[in-house]
């Protein structure tokens, strides 16, 4: 690699040298090797590109490129062919061969690998008709696609550290952060604040030393958003951090990682490294005298270290424990210093904003709420994997339009949004738009993202509680609300569930969720209620059925349930005679109908997913 | 020159230096805040609750811990309002729930007209601990020690020593044993003996060579001669004879 850029020109020189030597007209192959496509073998098929290519001697005449996550994790492995932005899924290392000979040489699709639409059948070719990507708004994700993650060199041929060089050279501090504020930008990190205003707290609080911050703790079960941008496009959010230091008015960085994210550590400390070597990072950047230094550190193996307070403490190498924010951490943070604290997703979205301008951004999305968000779909939805929206679309169109609705047909029931601590809402909300306050005002959160359809099977008393069940192991045990309010929380929705439910139980439910908002120490405890108050605002229908009938209208709650067999749909395959794991069901002969042990039964559900002819009952 | 500011608690004017906490501000005036985890010697630390107190300021009401909070010009302070007063009930009866047979928490429980308890009762000896950390703080902070730590989360976390073995940096001071505001660490002096059960450590006592008393741990007493620079004979006879 070249010595170290001294000047934003030299940077720009770099980049369209870059660009010229990339020869755009050449046919590009990007296969995603993200952490949801390793599973599914990504790593082979990757491999076996490569060995291919230079078995036909292609290797400099095709472009070939491992990438992070594509965002259609569902459907992966991907390879994204250019020319005609040809999307091909479920890739295989048998494919490959095949994909070089027929696609990358001759320009023929194979039909075979393209993503078939569920309702009308018929293949999509590009990916940008996909129903998946169509109704995205993909501005940071996007060059997921586009770059390797541990290349700078492709990060610079499209642009990258060009808004740093524009930052460093023509802008001063004070015009970054009115820029920021006018952009509207809020944090993606959970509660929203406006970064332009943190931003300039920090700058204007006293102190020589101030520290930024990265949160890539992402604690929240199946959310993977911040994961994705980091092992995918970690320059962006270095880039944003660089940037923020500046405006900030600090010298020394911070990236906290969560611990299970070996990939997002491994492609940030090789991003840091060569950003460092090209004078992007360290003393005198860019030839600007500024100079940043960055640590990355592992996070503390818990969901509450992502809290602003206890991520510092971690930091300190203290326990990570939540402490009072009366004095707010950009005025005393880290050890006692002003500390600027944002989210992956916040700092990946800076270099867009100083490149585009703050109207640009502010253009997307809705007023109060502008740009767009990353949430990771998951649950009943068909398509499931990493999507992003401009702020202000209906929850409908993410999970009917891009999710492509329901899994198997089945009835919508509830999506949960925010994480643990988020909410449940019911179909009845599924046009409202998905924002900070409108979620906020339904009783959920944006959280860091997390978006988790429901569908009829779904019970939202065991929902309910096991989200409570989650917050209770994650609790640090510091106040006396959290540690014990949510065990008890838990306790009574386990009672429900099993059948010993009592009329008084909503009451104390409502008692100590509010206690739990007022009382708590951090916003762990303070929003652990969310689960529990949005099921009983919308679904209270089924907690009566628990505690009155003694019913679970879902079919989930093992002691208030019973499965049998409908005889006159039973053909007697005896599929479920075969799967059954208690020996609960015998085979009567062919022809006739099987007979059901309910002594036996453990009601483990397998004969009910099993049965092709609907012949088990729940009830 | 620290700022005075004014406020107001319970309806009461008052005058306060600037950055000095509600509760300290209150108890200065004798207004009575009930606390399980402070101590004035202690760094305050904010997890019991039970401080709880409702601050205005502005248009914003909202309900904060007064040992943490600190005193600004104009803030209203409400120690025993509705809203307070139920949020203490439940906080209550959670540690009620947690320690029963305890008797600091049921005189406090009935302080505040508990007389059905709300949760299932589950009381075993070691949870005559409220996580309070008192003991863990004054041993790091007063003493100089950090002989035992708090371990673990959620409804496990206990004040430990290391390793779940003998506290092997105690002194036998009994400092933790003071503060702690449920009888919940056992000390016992016997035999010429300082047990401390909680942290599995025994000291033998120092015996006075005038009166014959055992007054102190004699690791307690080196630690002090060694920390202050002592004679070695500086602390054979006990404080009363000397
Ligand atoms: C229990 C808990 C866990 C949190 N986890 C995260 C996290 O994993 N990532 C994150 O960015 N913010 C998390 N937050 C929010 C942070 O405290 C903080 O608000 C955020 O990092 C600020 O960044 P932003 O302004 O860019 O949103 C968490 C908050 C709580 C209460
Ligand atoms: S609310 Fe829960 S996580 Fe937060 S400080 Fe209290 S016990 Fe710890
Ligand atoms: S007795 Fe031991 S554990 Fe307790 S405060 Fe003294 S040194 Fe610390
Ligand atoms: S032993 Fe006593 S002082 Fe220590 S944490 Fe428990 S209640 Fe607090
Ligand atoms: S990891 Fe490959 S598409 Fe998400
Ligand atoms: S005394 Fe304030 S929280 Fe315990």
């Amino acid at each position: 690699m070249s010595s170290k850029l001294k000047t934003a020109r030299a940077l720009a020189l770099l980049q369209q040298k870059l660009e010229k030597d990339g020869r755009a007209d050449r046919p590009r192959v990007s296969v995603c090797n993200g952490t949801a496509c390793r599973p599914y073998g990504s790593n082979p098929v990757a491999e076996a590109f490569v060995t291919e290519l230079e078995k036909k001697g292609l290797s400099g005449q095709v472009e070939f490129k491992v990438t992070g996550c594509h965002g259609f994790c569902e459907r992966g492995p991907i390879a994204i062919l250019e020319p005609g932005n040809l999307f091909y899924q479920r890739v295989r290392v048998g494919d490959v061969a095949e994909i070089i000979e027929k696609t990358v040489l001759k320009k023929e699709v194979i039909e075979r690998l393209l993503f078939k639409d569920a309702g009308t059948a018929k293949p999509v070719s590009a990916q940008e008709d996909l129903p998946f990507y169509r109704n995205q708004r993909r501005i940071v994700l996007g060059n997921n696609t586009r770059i390797d993650p541990t290349s700078i060199e492709d990060y610079i041929a499209i642009g990258g550290y060009s808004a740093l060089a524009k930052s460093l050279t023509e802008l001063n501090p004070e015009q970054i952060i009115e820029i920021v504020k006018q952009s509207g930008l809020r944090g993606r990190g959970g509660g929203g604040f406006p970064t332009g205003a943190k931003w300039d707290t920090c700058r204007k609080a006293p102190g020589d030393i101030k520290y930024v911050i990265v949160n890539a703790d992402e604690g929240d079960p199946g959310a993977y958003a911040n994961e994705g941008l980091l092992t995918g496009n970690p320059h962006s959010v270095l880039e944003g951090l660089i940037i923020g230091a500046f405006a900030i008015g600090s010298h020394q960085g911070y990236i906290y990682v969560r611990n299970e994210y070996p990939l997002a550590l491994k492609n940030m400390t090789i991003a840091m490294e060569q950003a460092e070597a090209l004078g992007l990072l360290g003393k005198n950047i860019l030839g600007s005298g500024f100079d940043l230094t960055v640590r990355i550190n592992r996070g503390g193996g818990a969901f509450v270290c992502g809290e602003s307070t206890a991520l510092m403490a971690s930091l300190e190498g203290k326990p990570g424990e939540p402490r009072a924010k009366y004095t707010h951490t950009v005025e005393r943070g880290l050890w006692d210093r002003p500390s600027d604290l944002n989210n992956v997703e916040t700092w990946a979205n800076i270099p867009l904003i100083i490149n585009n301008g703050a109207e640009w951004f502010s253009k997307i999305g809705v007023a109060g709420n502008s740009g767009t968000k990353i949430f990771s779909l998951t649950g009943k939805v068909n398509n499931t994997g990493l999507v992003e929206v401009p702020m202000g679309i209906k929850l409908r169109e993410i999970i009917f339009d891009i999710g492509g609705g329901i899994r198997g047909g089945k009835k919508f029931k509830a999506v949960q949004t925010g994480g643990p601590s988020g909410g449940c809402l019911p179909e009845s909300l599924l046009d409202s738009p998905v924002d900070f306050d409108s979620l906020t005002k339904a009783g959920s959160m944006m959280g860091s993202g997390g978006m988790i359809v429901l569908d009829e099977d779904n019970c939202m008393v065991d929902t309910a509680r096991y989200f409570l069940n989650f917050l209770e192991e994650e609790s640090c045990g510091k106040c006396v609300p959290c540690r014990e309010g949510v065990k008890r929380m838990r306790q009574i929705l386990d009672g429900i569930t099993e059948g010993k439910g009592q009329e008084s139980d909503i009451q104390l439910l409502k008692d100590l969720s509010e206690h739990l908002q007022d009382s708590a120490l951090c916003a762990l405890g303070g929003s652990a209620p969310n689960p529990v108050l949005t099921t009983l605002r919308y679904f209270h229908d089924e907690y009566e059925a628990h505690i009155k009938n003694k019913k679970c209208p879902a079919g989930i709650c093992k002691a208030l349930i019973k499965f049998s067999i409908i005889d006159e749909k039973c053909p007697g395959c005896g599929m479920c005679v075969k799967t059954c794991p208690s020996d609960a069901i015998t085979f009567m002969g062919k022809k006739k109908p099987v007979i059901l042990d309910q002594a036996k039964c453990i009601k483990c559900r397998t004969c009910y997913d099993i049965c092709k002819m609907g012949a088990v009952r729940v009830e | 020159m620290s700022e005075s500011v004014s406020l107001t608690i319970n309806g009461n004017k008052y005058s306060a230096t600037k950055g000095t906490y509600v509760l300290q501000v209150a108890r200065d005036h004798g207004i009575h805040i009930p606390t399980l985890c402070d101590h004035e010697a202690i760094e305050p630390y904010g997890a019991c609750r039970l401080c709880i107190v409702e601050v205005t300021r502005g248009a914003r009401t909202r309900i904060v811990t007064s040992c943490l909070y600190p005193v600004e010009e104009g803030l209203v302070v409400q120690t025993d309002s509705p809203r307070v007063v139920e949020n203490r009930k439940m906080l209550l009866n959670l540690l009620l729930a947690r320690c029963s047979e305890n008797q600091v928490i049921k005189a406090l429980a009935r302080e505040y007209g508990i007389e059905q308890p709300a949760f299932r009762q589950e009381y075993w000896e070691k949870h005559n601990c409220i996580v309070c950390g008192l003991c863990v703080r004054a041993c790091e902070q007063v003493v100089g020690v950090s002989a035992i730590s708090l371990v673990n989360r959620g409804i496990s976390k206990e004040p430990k020593p290391p390793f779940l073995e003998k506290a092997q940096a105690c002194i036998g001071c009994g400092s933790c044993y003071y503060v702690c505001p449920t009888g919940a660490v056992k000390l016992e002096d016997k035999n010429g003996v300082r047990h401390i059960y909680n942290w599995k450590v025994a000291f033998r006592l120092k015996k006075c060579s005038k009166c014959g008393i055992q007054w102190a741990p004699e690791a307690q007493l080196t630690y002090i001669r060694k920390k202050w620079n002592l004679p070695s004979d500086f602390f054979e006879i006990c404080p009363n004879c000397r």
